[in-house]
């Protein structure tokens, strides 16, 4: 028996990489239905990201709350919502986690602690402030992630949100998902300063930049960050350096890119392949036992779609229903 | 000679009445009035009524106009004998002046009181003096103030306390014992608190079945009994009326149901509803009556007239003939098996609010009663 | 017990009742508690103009000051709202909503709908509407028309102490997003409200005067000047009916409808600019649902098509008068 080098056993390694197995053939799925024309409106896909969602979600409990971005699938399958009930949501079927009335951009599950993926960019920064307040009130031990683009880092919402959570001292983890590009704009261009970490030393509050294509590396510093939060330690900002394999949303010819970039990424820099070879080297997982993993994925997935693609869509009824609690 | 020149003046009717507005006169100058004709039509902010003449003479002055509103105690009008010079009537107009404010601070400071029984707070009201009590008590879902036609009157002569029952009014809005023998309880420790030993217990409704019950459990506390439309004395009671008064939660739903209250169903203003409308949205109100009402609703075969009229107290029984919540049937029931000890009087064109449709004659007959 | 209190004291009391009820609600605004963080009082202002004043006493943490940055801290109390926590977040001025309308509109407005149900965001956001202080454009607007324009929002606006208390406290209760009006102008009006808890349900306008003639329907500040112009009528034998809307979504259009069906004459009094304002908005429906019933053009009486001006002379002339409204009930006689 080889010993485990890991900060994690043998079965959460498998759970990490059947997480972030399960988002990468969602994601790639997703894209091909979208292409078939059979999926209405904007997606944004979230492949080539999945340490990020999945170092971090690792650390949470069902209460603690995250506020997503336009990109939201990952950070949903990570925090544990229906893969099934997510894809029926794409679709816009009634049986989606929204029942079909939110989409791709607004998908959410509350009782998951997952507290949407927002069509505006930066407005998940105060939510997040708020289920950090809440906790905090509450004493309970809570926390709240926030998680961010490095576009969406310019927005007035998220420097406030720095400055709020700082002198509230909530336990709040501000993530920025940087994978170099604003839509089509470069963050070289977009974001002035050399780095979040001094953004976010700017109001006074420590930040943490890591190779966000390293699950463990982004799995030791969200740990770091989320027990000092945890504790009443305050705030802290985590960027996760990263890349998106697919364009801004699902369309997006990527000219805006080099030519052979995303070639290049998804040889070289693929997280799940770095990831796997990893924990195989060290002998602690096998390669059967992640294909065994990925059949039942690539299963899940497929009967996820052929479900959604069968599901009927809301009806006339349902258009005029949960505006409000009660009028 | 000033004593053939008699005043009418604007009533006062409850503790906060300030001014009224004279809608109509309804007799002319020059008529002659007998004692309890009505004269002018009155509207208040809280309710509408008459003021009555309360001596006999020529009616030869009407001074208020239609539409005017005037202060408590104004001249609305002068009776005189016909032989009393028109010059004698004008210097009485031109002295008269409303009685001192000082007076009214006086009064004014005595309206409401508070007292503590059990631990909820309780309001009350204090009027007159003297050794003789008298202790009104309400019904379901109504306050002190549905009193205020007889408060003064009856003060005349005697002390008149008025209570709001838990729940009610302005008193604390929980029932520590929501049944009829815990509000009589309630009432007993009320009168402990104020240091009365004995009064004459007047109950409308459902304070009518209290009384009663005071009768059975503290028949030392109870110098007589006045029952004015009381449940208590036979089964049957509008439930309609009382599943309609706890459920109303808009004006529209709960105007026709007020209306049941009244023979004259246009005293039902936007005012009274309203006022009731705001009662019923305190914190805890919606409870106390839905307790109280499943109480009610649920106890209509406990009759407390034959320990009444075993207990030989002097009762007088009240009712309007037009009762629609409580028939009146009740009454003439009790009037044939009562007894000596009982008496009954039905006052026609009056409806379950007796004591306001047809306050004048049912003052008089209490004050009789009461001696 | 009723008493005589101000506008101001009463929804100071209805959020200080509510605190004490339920350790959920949390009250949270720019100088709510004034004074935080400085060497001098605690408790220093109680909101700009003293409606939140003493509550830091009695319920210590559960107010709190917030910095000056809307977009955080409404939207940390929207985020906290869905999270369970029935906060009440002060937005100064309506004016300010530019800075934080998205966590409004976008987010809280949404989240029932867009999460198919699941979520519940019972969060009321205190505003000040209105002019008549000289505060200017930027500070006097009567914003209202914006959020009733939203699905999902709740728009309250009451008129007197009696309403105020009894909206705020049904607004606290209520599990959906509310924007409380406050006007500005209102803040010493007087009059009688119970010691006790009480509510108010939404969508119940309020008829403060019956008549036959005409029907006058308004909310906030023109409540008291459609009441003037009633008396200034009913001297010449025009009765007018006055209906106080109280609440601009959920609206009471059954009330307004009935008295258009009895009058046949309709003049709606709209703080708010001209172009879709309430007014608009109420004359419409009327005009779609009551056509029948009416004898007259309906008159709207609102400010004019310009931002709040400085001046005296000319912010009087701007708020909309009981002349005003007594000539436009004139026309619909002629």
């Amino acid at each position: 028996m080889t010993d485990n080098p890991f900060p994690l056993s043998r079965e959460e390694l498998l759970k990490i990489y059947q997480s972030m197995r399960t988002i990468r053939e969602f994601e790639e799925r997703v894209h091909v239905e979208f292409s078939r024309g059979d999926i209405p409106g904007f997606v944004h896909l979230y492949a080539g990201e999945e340490a990020s969602a999945t170092g971090i979600m690792t650390h949470l409990r069902q209460e603690d709350r995250i506020a997503s971005t336009h990109r939201g699938h990952g950070h949903c399958i990570a925090k544990g919502v229906d893969v099934k009930g997510m894809m029926a949501e794409i679709f816009g079927k009634k049986i989606g986690v929204c029942g079909g009335k939110g989409g791709s951009m607004h998908i959410a599950d509350l009782d998951k602690g997952m507290m949407g993926a927002n069509g505006i960019l930066g407005a998940g920064a105060p939510l997040a402030c708020g289920a950090a307040l809440a906790a905090k009130y509450r004493g309970n031990g809570d926390i709240a992630i926030s998680f961010i683009g490095d576009g969406a880092s310019n927005q007035g919402t998220f420097l406030e949100s720095l400055n709020l959570a700082s002198i509230w001292n909530l336990p709040v983890i501000f993530v920025v998902e940087n994978n170099g590009y604003a839509e089509s704009t470069s963050v070289d261009w977009a974001v002035a300063g050399d780095s979040y970490v001094d953004r976010a030393a700017g109001f006074g509050m420590p930040g943490i930049t890591v190779d966000g294509t390293d699950f463990f590396a982004v799995y030791e510093a969200a740990g770091e960050v989320i027990r000092n939060a945890r504790e009443g330690g305050g705030p802290s900002l985590l960027e996760c350096k990263m890349i998106r394999f697919f364009g801004h949303f699902e369309g997006d010819a990527q000219t805006y890119r080099a030519v052979g970039e995303v070639d290049e990424i998804r040889a070289n820099r693929d997280c799940i392949k770095s990831f796997s070879k990893t924990v195989t080297s060290a002998g602690v997982l096998t390669q059967d036992d992640l294909e065994a993993c990925d059949s039942k994925i690539v299963s899940l997935v497929d009967e996820a779609v052929s479900e959604a693609r069968e599901a009927d869509f809301p009806t006339e009824a349902d258009l005029l229903t949960d505006v409000y609690v009660n009028y | 000679m000033k004593q053939n020149l008699i005043p009418i003046l604007m009533p006062k009717w409850g503790l906060t009445m300030k001014e009224g507005q004279v809608t109509e006169w309804l007799v002319k100058e020059g008529s002659n009035i007998s004692m309890g004709d009505e004269i002018i039509e009155v509207e208040t902010d809280k309710i509408a009524g008459v003021v009555e003449a309360v001596d006999v003479g020529m009616l030869r002055r009407c001074i208020a106009e239609t539409g005017k509103t005037y202060p408590v105690k104004s001249l609305l009008g002068v009776l005189a004998d016909s032989s009393v010079l028109d010059s004698e009537i004008e210097t009485f107009i031109e002295a008269y002046e409303i009685p001192d404010s000082e007076e009214e601070a006086d009064e004014s400071a005595q309206k409401y009181l508070f007292t503590e029984v059990d631990g909820l707070r309780a309001r009350y009201a204090d009027r007159g003096s003297g050794d003789s009590i008298v202790l009104l008590l309400h019904g379901f879902g109504g306050d002190l103030d549905n009193w205020l036609f007889n408060l003064d009157a009856l003060a005349d002569n005697h002390r008149v306390l008025a209570l709001d029952l838990p729940g009610h009014g302005e008193s604390g809005k929980t029932i520590p014992e929501p049944s009829i023998s815990g509000l009589a309880k309630f009432v007993g420790k009320f009168l402990e608190a104020v240091g009365v030993p004995s009064a004459h217990i007047v109950g409308h409704s459902m304070g009518g079945a209290i009384a009663m019950q005071m009768v059975t459990e503290h028949p030392e506390s109870v110098d007589s009994l006045g029952l004015i439309c009381s449940s208590g004395l036979g089964p049957e009671i509008n439930c309609d009326y009382l599943q309609g008064f706890v459920d109303a939660q808009s004006r529209r739903e709960l105007k026709p149901v007020l209306q049941q209250l009244f023979t004259d169903e246009s005293l039902v203003n936007r005012q009274l509803v309203d006022d009731v409308l705001k009662y019923k949205r305190l914190d805890g109100v919606d409870d106390v009556l839905r307790t109280l009402s499943a109480m009610l609703l649920s106890d209509t075969h406990t009759i407390l007239s034959d320990k009444v009229i075993a207990s030989g107290k002097p009762t007088l029984v009240i009712w309007g003939e037009q009762d629609r919540i409580i028939p009146v049937a009740h009454a003439r029931n009790i009037s044939a098996s009562g007894g000596p000890s009982v008496e009954v009087e039905i006052f026609d064109s009056a409806g379950h609010m007796v004591q306001m449709e047809k306050a004048n004659d049912v003052n008089r007959r209490l004050l009789n009663f009461l001696g | 017990m009723a008493r005589t209190i101000s506008y101001k004291e009463a929804i100071n009391e209805a959020l200080d009742q509510e605190m004490t009820r339920d350790k959920l609600v949390i009250v949270m605004g720019e100088d709510s508690i004034g004074g935080t963080g400085s060497p001098g009082e605690d408790d220093a202002w109680g909101g700009p103009m003293g409606v939140t004043k003493g509550l830091y006493g009695k319920h210590g943490n559960q107010i709190m000051d917030t910095p000056l940055s809307e977009s955080a801290y409404i939207g940390a109390a929207i985020g906290a709202a869905a999270c369970g926590m029935r906060p009440v977040a002060e937005m100064m001025f309506v004016d300010f909503m530019g800075v934080c309308f998205d966590q409004i509109y976008n987010q809280a407005a949404k989240f029932k709908y867009m999460f198919g149900g699941k979520a519940e965001t019972p969060i009321v956001i205190r505003t000040m509407v209105g002019a008549g202080i000289n505060a200017a454009a930027q500070h006097s607007q009567m914003l209202t028309p914006l959020f009733t324009h939203i699905p999902g929002l709740k728009v309250v606006c009451p008129s007197n102490p009696y309403d105020a208390k009894g909206l705020l406290i049904q607004s606290i209760r209520d599990n959906d997003p509310v924007i409380f009006c406050e006007h500005k102008s209102l803040y010493d009006l007087e009059g009688e409200v119970s010691e006790e808890s009480y509510v108010i349900p939404f969508a119940e306008a309020s008829v403060l005067r019956d008549g036959d003639d005409v029907s006058i329907v308004t909310y906030g500040m023109m409540v008291g000047k459609a009441i003037a112009a009633a008396t200034i009528l009913a001297k010449e034998g025009v009765e007018c009916e006055v209906i106080d809307l109280r609440t601009l979504s959920p609206i009471d259009m059954e009330t307004v409808i009935e008295s258009v069906e009895n009058t046949g004459r309709l003049v709606v009094v709209d703080e708010a600019n001209p172009r879709c304002s309430i007014a608009t908005d109420v004359s419409a429906q009327v005009a779609q649902q009551a056509f029948k019933s009416l004898k007259a053009q309906i008159e709207m009486v609102t400010a004019p098509h310009t931002p709040v001006p400085f001046t005296t002379t000319l912010e009087n002339l701007y708020i909309p008068s009981a002349e005003q409204i007594v000539v436009a009930v004139r026309k619909t006689l002629n």
